[in-house]
């Protein structure tokens, strides 16, 4: 496995200016290096990887990293990233998004992508909150949990994202936090390896302030209680649905096999041509 | 066609999306509107056959959102739109003109605000398409008078997106629009395509926002070895974020001095019985269709009046106008709309001629009749 | 304005095909070898309630593209007929479908029940705009039946060129017929723009 200083070597932008926007113990920087690790561990060629996200702390990913990065506006990573995927199919999208920036303002364009199913991997890094503009409540704060904007409690319920992507039509789902780094790594790697739209739900914390607010400790009590709360796809099936109260199923979620998007259309292309070549004459 | 000539009869979005076709256009994104749904039509048939993309976005930020990428990714992008539509575009429309992507939007203009009259012509987004986004950005803005014109500025309109690494709008009303007319198009062969100036230098040599001479950076695809960052965020040269007061205002500046640079190029003014004129009227779009027949009639009745058509509206072009204010006395300017182009009338005038306003927001246009009528009134 | 210029108006009602009709008639124009504009009204107005199509055919340029003053106009419907018959010309065509319309503002207007003959012709209304086109052809010459039945053939559906020109050629006999019962006689039009 690639070292540390081989990893930050290798893929991180050597003219891009230090340190990172990140505050100490955020759980991005994490998911960001397991990213690496698995396009490391799939040999990939920088060249035909373009990174793309939206706004937020997340969104800041991209700049970091030597690939072919766009960041975007708040919640349209992806359709910039479908943009580009059906412009280059060959290159390997990859979408970084956080919980508000996915599901809240961007949440049209997250189910439609699902129902598209274009080539692309979109992991979303749910720390339950926005943090880049001070820590208000997102659409996956837990009810009951406080924010700046919901000081005495939220009083909406949450999404729950993987079921949420489930339900409008993505082909693989993939769940689990970043605590568990090795998982994070190969579920990665299998989203990527997939053909049609992936998501990879990511989650992480942010101790400067959903932590704060909530008082749930520093950066280590809250991978913590990731390990805790966490239970794999395999463990959980076997499991009641009382018994799964408050605990986060990882793992695998949903893997299958539908006609990618790019791919369809290449068919429109070779269909369209077909009917252009057998009308000499041109279309009425 | 099944006869043999070299006129057909086409409707304004139909030559839009042919000018689209001969210009290069691959790639089009966008969601359905009235009235420039038949621009998305036409180009979901053709642009497969001729090997490009179409896709159907599920609202225009997703749309305008798609064809950014997929200029990014190295194609001539193009989406067409209406009002509502155009107003959802704004914010990513920011962000192509602050990361200078290349990229066409055709607004069919409708009635508004709001949803107001779908179906009906109207020229109410001219400022819009002016400062619809937020903050300073220079924008190019073109405007056709016909239906060969709204082929032949879109084409330009495509041309100038790639020369000048910025957005270009093509505001179209709905009369032009939607209006059929015998036109006359060139082969494809004889439609001049300009592409964007891509790095020749080594990956590693290559600042993706350094100006070259020309005032425009070389614009690398992604996927071509140029590993760059691409931010909406303020940035340096390099593309990555920067607060620092220097590079701040090269980048912003610099967005500026590349259409400062470009602006005769840019600005498209026909002029018709100017020579001898004493009274103009200032038009665009199908107010030149009634202003052309309105000067048919003053001039046979002995009125030196002349026309001033704008098929640029941003970068204003301002030098059409300063140079006949000298013999002008009088100034009329037609629009659908409360007077948009008015006050830029007003404001380049400075006083030296009388100029006056001919306004019409009821869905319908200021017939020719009306405008003889009003310059009559003028030049008594 | 130009001289030549002639301005022809079909209004119905949603569904009746008279924008088909009107851009068949722009197109024989241009196969005639003139400059024609077309326009028509568009959206909800054209899927239901009153619809029309305006052409405006000329042997020069043609600046204004809306109709102001018409030569020609059929209603084929009632509708149709109140709102849209307002500016026609003193001595201009006027052509009504009695199957839907049933009062006729003027007595020089020529009235043929079009759709009804179109059902019992071909036992489908389907072809009653093209049947119009073919009474337009015979009564006003404006452009030429060559150069109709070239852009019919080229705009109608694949497969339903024949039965087109078979309504083009009964609309043609409908009119010569009227004109014949009519024997020439002329009213005044009742209304007029000032």
């Amino acid at each position: 496995m690639i070292s540390n200083s081989q990893l930050v070597n290798k893929y991180f932008r050597h003219n891009k200016k230090f340190p990172h926007i990140w505050c100490p113990g955020c759980g991005i920087g994490t998911i960001l290096g397991n990213m690496l690790r698995a396009i490391d561990a799939l040999a990939l060629d920088k060249n035909d990887i373009a990174f793309v996200s939206g706004i937020g702390c997340t969104g800041r990913a991209p700049v970091y990293v030597d690939f072919n990065t766009l960041h975007t506006t708040h919640g349209r990573a992806l359709p910039f990233a479908t943009g580009l995927k059906l412009a280059r199919p060959e290159l390997k999208v990859l979408v970084a998004t956080g919980d508000g920036d996915a599901t809240a303002i961007g949440g049209n364009h997250l189910i439609h992508a699902c129902r598209r199913n274009i080539d692309i991997t979109t992991i979303i890094f749910n720390n339950y909150i926005y943090g880049m503009t001070g820590g208000q409540y997102s659409p996956t704060t837990p009810h009951g949990d406080k924010a700046s904007t919901c000081k005495l409690g939220n009083i909406e319920r949450p999404f729950n994202i993987s079921q949420l992507v489930e339900a409008a039509g993505a082909t693989f789902v993939g769940r689990t936090t970043s605590y568990h780094t090795l998982q994070l790594q190969n579920i990665i790697k299998k989203a990527i390896l997939h053909k049609g739209f992936s998501v990879v739900e990511v989650i992480t914390h942010c101790p400067t302030t959903y932590g704060r607010i909530n008082k749930k400790g520093n950066a280590v009590d809250m991978l913590k209680w990731q390990k805790e709360v966490a239970i794999d796809k395999s463990r959980a099936d076997k499991m009641e649905p009382k018994e799964l109260e408050g605990k986060i199923v990882t793992g695998i979620l949903i893997e299958k096999q539908l006609p990618e998007f790019c791919e369809q259309y290449d068919n429109i292309i070779e269909a369209a041509q077909n009917l252009k070549n057998s009308k000499p004459g041109g279309s009425k | 066609m099944n006869k043999k000539s070299s006129y057909q009869l086409m409707q304004g979005n139909e030559a839009a999306a042919e000018g689209a076709l001969a210009a290069g256009v691959s790639f089009f994104a966008g969601y359905p509107i009235t009235p420039s749904t038949e621009i998305a039509e036409i180009l979901a048939d053709r642009l497969p056959a001729n090997g490009g993309k179409f896709i159907q976005m599920e609202d225009e930020i997703g749309s305008i959102a798609a064809i950014i990428g997929a200029s990014i990714g190295g194609c001539k992008a193009l989406t067409a739109t209406s009002g509502p539509g155009f107003s959802l575009m704004q914010e990513n429309l920011g962000f192509a003109c602050l990361a200078e992507i290349p990229l066409v939007i055709v607004n069919v203009m409708r009635g508004g605000p709001s949803t107001g009259m779908p179906t009906s012509p109207s020229q109410g987004d001219v400022m819009q398409a002016r400062w619809g986004t937020h903050g300073d950005h220079p924008i190019i803005v073109l405007t056709p008078s016909s239906v060969e014109e709204a082929f032949h500025y879109t084409v330009k309109a495509v041309n100038f997106a790639e020369k000048y690494r910025n957005p270009v709008i093509v505001l179209m009303d709905e009369v032009i629009g939607h209006m059929r007319a015998r036109v006359s198009l060139p082969p494809e062969s004889m439609v001049e395509r300009v592409n964007r100036v891509q790095p020749n230098m080594p990956p590693e040599w290559y600042l993706p926002y350094e100006r070259s001479a020309t005032g425009v950076a070389p614009m690398a695809s992604f996927g071509d070895g140029y590993r760059y960052h691409v931010t909406g965020l303020v940035h340096d040269a390099k593309g990555f974020p920067t607060a620092n007061p220097n590079e701040s205002r090269d980048n912003i500046r610099g967005l500026f001095t590349k259409i400062e640079r470009g602006f005769r190029e840019l600005c498209i003014v026909d002029y018709e019985q100017m020579d001898d004129a004493e009274h103009a009227i200032v038009a665009y779009g199908c107010m030149v269709l009634s202003a052309r027949s309105a000067l048919e009639q003053l001039r046979s009745s002995g009125r030196k009046v002349g026309l001033i058509k704008l098929g640029t509206l941003w970068p204003f072009p301002r030098f059409a106008l300063e140079h006949y204010l000298p013999q002008l006395k009088t100034i009329l300017v037609p629009e659908l709309n409360m007077g948009q182009i008015y006050r830029e009338v007003l404001r380049v005038n400075a006083g030296k001629a009388v100029i006056e306003k001919l306004n019409r927001v009821n869905g319908t246009i200021i017939t020719p009749n009306e405008i003889v009528k009003t310059v009559k009134g003028m030049t008594r | 304005m130009s001289q030549t210029r002639i301005e022809i108006r079909l209004a119905g009602s949603g569904g009746q095909g008279l924008i088909t009709a009107g851009i068949i008639l722009a197109e024989a124009a241009i196969f005639d070898n003139k400059n024609v504009v077309q326009s028509q009204s568009y959206g909800p107005e054209a899927r239901g309630g009153a619809s029309r199509a305006e052409i405006i055919i000329a042997d020069g340029p043609i600046f204004f593209p809306k109709a102001t003053w018409v030569d020609i106009f059929l209603a084929m419907s009632q509708k149709a007929c109140d709102q849209y018959s307002f500016d026609i010309k003193t001595g201009g065509v006027f052509i009504v479908d009695t199957t839907y319309v049933r009062q006729i503002p003027t007595s020089s207007a020529m009235a043929i029940p079009i759709t009804s003959a179109t059902r019992d012709k071909f036992g489908t209304e389907l072809f009653s705009n093209i049947v119009a086109l073919g009474i337009i052809c015979e009564t006003c010459g404006v452009v030429s039946a060559k150069a109709l039945r070239a852009a019919i053939s080229n705009r109608v559906p694949d497969g339903t060129e024949k039965i087109n020109l078979q309504a083009f050629n009964f609309g043609q006999g409908l009119a010569k017929e009227t004109i014949k019962n009519n024997n020439g006689v002329e009213a005044e039009v009742i209304e007029a723009d000032t």
